[in-house]
């Protein structure tokens, strides 16, 4: 769903700079790894292709909606629950553990390792969890990819409390007492290929690390298991990405192949699939006190290190509890 | 959706009305509750809130819920305060020197949630039926435990001043 931004930046609409979609998707892609140089897309046939990225990008910037955390509306959550535990209890058989181990009240950053394509069923799974156990009067954003809130139909998430991942927009949550949740594989690791489904894969992106120091918050990871057998995801078709400009139109840097229900052979997952009905199971683990456990002034990488190490070895551990896929 | 379970127990309703208002011993025999916590200051008693879930599904389902009838030996029902709609009794009667007739009633709900509210409650009321059920022996089970164990203690200690 959402990669964790890295830096400040100039604010137009939704957190994001001025020059959209483009500009976000240099920020984190530059700290991620994965990146272009900024307007680099103008290159090459020059004039004509740059106009019409630079058109698209707008036209994609201006859809996504402008950040309002008060858009999250408790009654319109408390609504939708008995749906939610509907397709969390009976489809995906979901089992949350843990959920003592988010702090009782304050500002939290919830750091998860996402699956299941566009699809996300950890994400459902865990969402209704949360609402249940902490109830709905405590404040939850989760943060999102710009193309997830820009598409038609899906402003419905912004009432769960959904944002557009901007550094912004952490803060305003963080600084609200919210609990945060971020997935900082974002695109990259939710399409990963399905025997690379325990795998937790977030591109090198340290971006929430520094946020949570930015803002002192506590860690808490949440891992997850399951979400990769909703479909036989192939390949996250990166190079196909970069072919088709995809990665400084709409920060995507996959364009994934897999083969999903009801498509058959399901290239970019746009329209999303009928996932498949794969046990779900989720793990909170004890919370991350950064500068109690690292010093005053830890150091990013170590602290990535340490963060990836434990969410591996609980998605190894949730793994060997799983007989069978799908049926769990 | 309304669910409840009753049973009679061997014991004196004061004996059942300690086990149940006491929020240290909820956990004890409430199957299926994962929490039950006091807010605040008042332990017990009308104004009382506890923070309670219950595990249904995939969820830990429940809120913080206010005690509004406290009528001693006889009667406690609480309504949530947050989380999901719900209302709850214990009744307390006694049926003859020593025995106890005890109900457990629980309506539970999402106002507004429509079709998928009214099945989603149809279906979940097996499981809260079980563990109202269960609740129910488990108590039984603990309150004449602890009469034969104090019973037992008296006995002993009887013995051993003569």
């Amino acid at each position: 769903m959402a990669e964790a931004p890295t830096a400040p930046q100039d604010h137009a609409r939704n957190g994001h700079r001025k020059e959209g979609l483009n500009g976000s998707a240099a920020a984190t892609g530059a700290e991620s790894g994965h990146g272009e140089k900024p307007g680099s897309g103008g290159a090459g046939l020059a004039g004509l292709a740059g106009k019409a990225l630079g058109a698209i990008t707008g036209a994609l910037g201006n859809r996504i909606p402008v950040a309002d955390l008060d858009e999250r509306d408790p009654d319109f959550i408390r609504e939708r629950l008995p749906g939610l535990w509907l397709l969390s209890s009976l489809y995906f058989r979901g089992e949350v553990r843990g959920l003592g181990n988010i702090p009782e009240r304050g500002p939290v950053l919830m750091v998860g390792n996402h699956s299941g394509g566009n699809v996300t069923p950890d994400t459902h799974v865990f969402t209704l969890a949360f609402c249940a156990y902490f109830g709905v009067e405590r404040r939850f954003y989760q943060l999102a990819h710009n193309l997830v809130l820009s598409m038609p139909g899906l402003g419905i998430l912004r009432k769960f409390g959904t944002v557009a991942a901007s550094p912004d927009n952490m803060r305003k949550a963080l600084e609200s007492d919210a609990a945060l949740l971020v997935y900082p594989g974002g695109d990259y690791e939710v399409h990963r290929p399905s025997w690379e489904g325990n795998r937790v894969d977030f591109g090198g992106r340290k971006g929430f690390i520094r946020q949570a120091l930015r803002h002192d918050v506590p860690l808490v990871p949440v891992v997850s298991i399951g979400g990769q057998q909703t479909a036989l995801f192939l390949s996250r078709g990166e190079a196909l990405a970069r072919a088709l400009a995809l990665d400084k139109m709409f920060r995507l840097k996959v364009l994934p192949i897999s083969l999903a229900v009801p498509w058959g052979l399901n290239v970019g997952d746009m329209l999303g699939h009928v996932p498949l009905p794969a046990k779900i199971t989720i793990e909170v683990l004890p919370p991350i006190h950064l500068r109690e456990e690292f010093g005053a002034d830890p150091d990013v990488d170590e602290v990535y290190d340490h963060v990836l190490r434990l969410m591996q070895e609980t998605l190894d551990a949730l793994a060997s509890e799983r007989r069978y896929p799908v049926i769990g | 959706m309304r669910v409840a379970g009753q049973i009679d127990i061997a014991a004196s309703p004061e004996q059942v009305w300690e086990f149940i208002t006491d929020p240290e011993r909820v956990l004890h025999f409430m199957s299926g509750i994962t929490r039950w916590e006091v807010e605040g200051q008042q332990a017990t008693g009308c104004g009382a809130r506890y923070r309670m879930l219950m595990r249904v599904g995939s969820a830990e389902v429940g809120g913080t819920v206010e005690v509004v009838e406290y009528d001693e030996l006889r009667d406690m029902a609480w309504n949530s305060v947050t989380g999901v709609d719900q209302r709850g009794r214990w009744r307390v009667r006694e049926r003859a020197a020593g025995r106890t007739h005890v109900e457990f009633r629980l309506s539970y709900g999402v106002a507004g949630a429509g079709i998928l509210g009214y099945v989603s409650e149809r279906l979940s009321a097996p499981t809260v039926q079980n563990n109202i059920r269960r609740s129910l022996q488990q108590l039984k089970r603990a309150v004449e435990h602890e009469q034969l164990r104090r019973a037992a203690a008296e006995r002993r200690s009887a013995r051993a001043s003569a």
